[in-house]
């Protein structure tokens, strides 16, 4: 297992309330892990941790070592703005700018610098395609974004942020706010990104993460229990905590 | 039940009744001055009256240009707005995004205070500072000037600029600015390429109320102006705005002149109706 993050006793505190609590894991690269787990178990908290989203909020404090291709990404010497320029994020809440289609996707490289016109056109129209929304939307790159489906803003989201080529893809149960059909087109994207992309997937959806995932690791209480092969962990898990959560008796 | 019926009808009158005592007002004071300042234009002439560049009002032979009128008080307005509105916006994007919790209340108080000191005063201290200032740093014979004016004003709109972008600023969704951050953008990026975007009904909102108070405002400029009634045509001219025209010889004025002084309150009443407008129409647009 070549893992290309990899976390080590990490433990997260919000002000005095520890939300993790000593959590190692080794995430192997082009797989999909999702984690699962009930509300407040901290597998969102972690998620964010990957990418450093949580250095935003007041009063976090984190111990322990997380490791980007074997790079402490808490050390003084990595740009955090890189960091997230690599592992890229899909939130929960599909979050388009109040921009143009164009114009949401074109963000991320502009940001990184991108000005060439022709260059901008090709990176954002292969962003578009490989999340499975060109077809859709390349007659009306200039319309507002806001004025798209959840389904279809998601799949921007999604396009927003392969844009900028990122190696991992951290997704906080991107289909959670979303009907059934726009949930199983964004599984199957999911499952295609596999190819080209490390994705860390949170679902609450315990049919998603067999469905889609190669390993999955179950959070309880700010701590992970288990984290295995998705087929081992839902087939025969080694922990009676684990097998209670996903055959339904609490969460 | 039936008394109760009675009740509730009668206290919903008076409701209507005291909210049409606003809306009374207003008709009632639209009307009174197109009333009052139509027969001076009429007898003017409405181009003589608003492009003659002369206003003498209390010679032998009287003039009643208000060019020089309508452009100081555009002049002064706009030169408040170029140096009042950056100064605002930036304070306002970084109270709103960058300040620490206690410097932002310390701040936020200051700008509530700056908005509840008295115009007078403003005068005041503009008199006695700015204007002998102005005197000797540009070494100009008069500092009640234009630029006065211009500095005054642009202090007077800070409050009503600040308050309003911050609102604006302060209602960009958090997830736009997370958004950005997560694809690599630094804070201040986010910032300027997001979230001032998506505020920017708001914060046009908050130029338009500045250029309302700008071009209201009498007191304070009737006192650094200096009064005298000149076409502005450099920054260290004495001139007069429209407002300071009606208040500086309505005490004195008759006949015609008293005329021609409500017919420039008339103007500056449009001008200040077009304001509105433009403020309903970027209201309109923030809540679509």
């Amino acid at each position: 297992m070549s893992g290309i993050i990899t976390a080590k006793d990490m433990c997260l505190w919000y002000g005095n309330h520890k939300a993790l609590n000593n959590v190692s894991i080794e995430i192997s690269e082009k797989s999909i892990t999702a984690l699962i787990g009930p509300s407040g178990c901290g597998k969102s908290t972690f998620l964010k941790t990957l990418n450093r989203m949580n250095d935003l909020i007041p009063g976090v404090k984190i111990t322990g070592d997380i490791r980007y291709g074997g790079m402490d990404i808490f050390s003084g010497e990595v740009d955090v703005n890189n960091l997230r320029k690599e592992i890229g994020m899909v939130f929960q809440k599909p979050n388009p700018f109040p921009m143009s289609i164009y114009d949401n996707v074109a963000y991320g490289p502009r940001t990184h610098g991108v000005t060439n016109k022709v260059e901008l056109d090709g990176i954002v129209e292969q962003a578009l395609r490989d999340a499975a929304i060109w077809d859709e939307v390349k007659d009306r790159l200039k319309k507002n974004a806001l004025g798209m489906s959840g389904g279809q803003q998601q799949r921007l989201c999604i396009a927003r942020a392969l844009a900028v080529k990122p190696k991992i893809l951290l997704m906080d149960e991107p289909t959670s706010a979303l009907d059934p059909i726009s949930t199983s087109k964004i599984e199957e994207l999911v499952v295609e990104f596999k190819e080209k992309y490390t994705i860390v997937m949170v679902t609450h959806n315990m049919q998603q993460a067999v469905r889609v995932s190669d390993y999955t690791a179950f959070f309880l209480h700010g701590e992970l229990i288990e984290f295995d092969k998705t087929d081992s962990i839902f087939s025969q898990p080694k922990d009676q905590r684990t097998e209670d959560y996903i055959t339904g008796r609490f969460g | 039940m039936r008394k109760n019926q009675v009740l509730e009808k009668a206290i919903h009158g008076i409701f209507l009744l005291l909210g049409l005592i606003t809306v009374g007002c207003v008709l009632l004071i639209t009307i009174y001055l197109v009333i009052s300042g139509i027969p001076a234009i009429r007898e003017i002439g409405l181009w003589d009256f608003l492009l003659g560049k002369q206003w003498a009002s209390t010679a032998a032979e009287p003039k009643y240009g208000i060019l020089p009128f309508i452009l100081t008080s555009i002049y002064g307005t706009a030169g408040a707005i170029a140096i009042g509105v950056p100064i605002g916006f930036m304070t306002a994007v970084y109270l709103s995004k960058l300040a620490p919790t206690k410097v932002k209340s310390a701040m936020q108080n200051a700008v509530s205070l700056l908005a509840g000191i008295p115009s007078v005063v403003y005068g005041l201290v503009g008199m006695l500072v700015l204007v002998p200032g102005i005197r000797k740093v540009f070494n100009v014979p008069d500092g009640a000037s234009l630029l006065a004016a211009i500095i005054v004003l642009a202090i007077m709109i800070l409050p009503s600029i600040i308050k309003m972008s911050i609102t604006a600023l302060d209602a960009v969704p958090k997830e736009y600015e997370d958004a950005s951050l997560a694809l690599g953008a630094t804070p201040i990026e986010t910032y300027f390429k997001v979230s001032v975007p998506a505020a920017k009904s708001g914060i046009a909102t908050a130029v338009v109320l500045g250029v309302g108070r700008a071009i209201g405002e009498a007191m304070a400029v009737m006192m650094v102006a200096g009064n005298v009634p000149n076409m502005p045509d450099s920054l260290f001219q004495s001139v007069r705005f429209l407002t300071t025209a009606v208040s500086s010889e309505m005490a004195y004025s008759s006949g015609l002149q008293q005329q021609a002084l409500f017919s420039i309150a008339l103007v500056l009443f449009l001008f200040i109706m077009l304001i509105n407008a433009t403020l309903n129409f970027f209201l309109k647009r923030e809540k679509e």
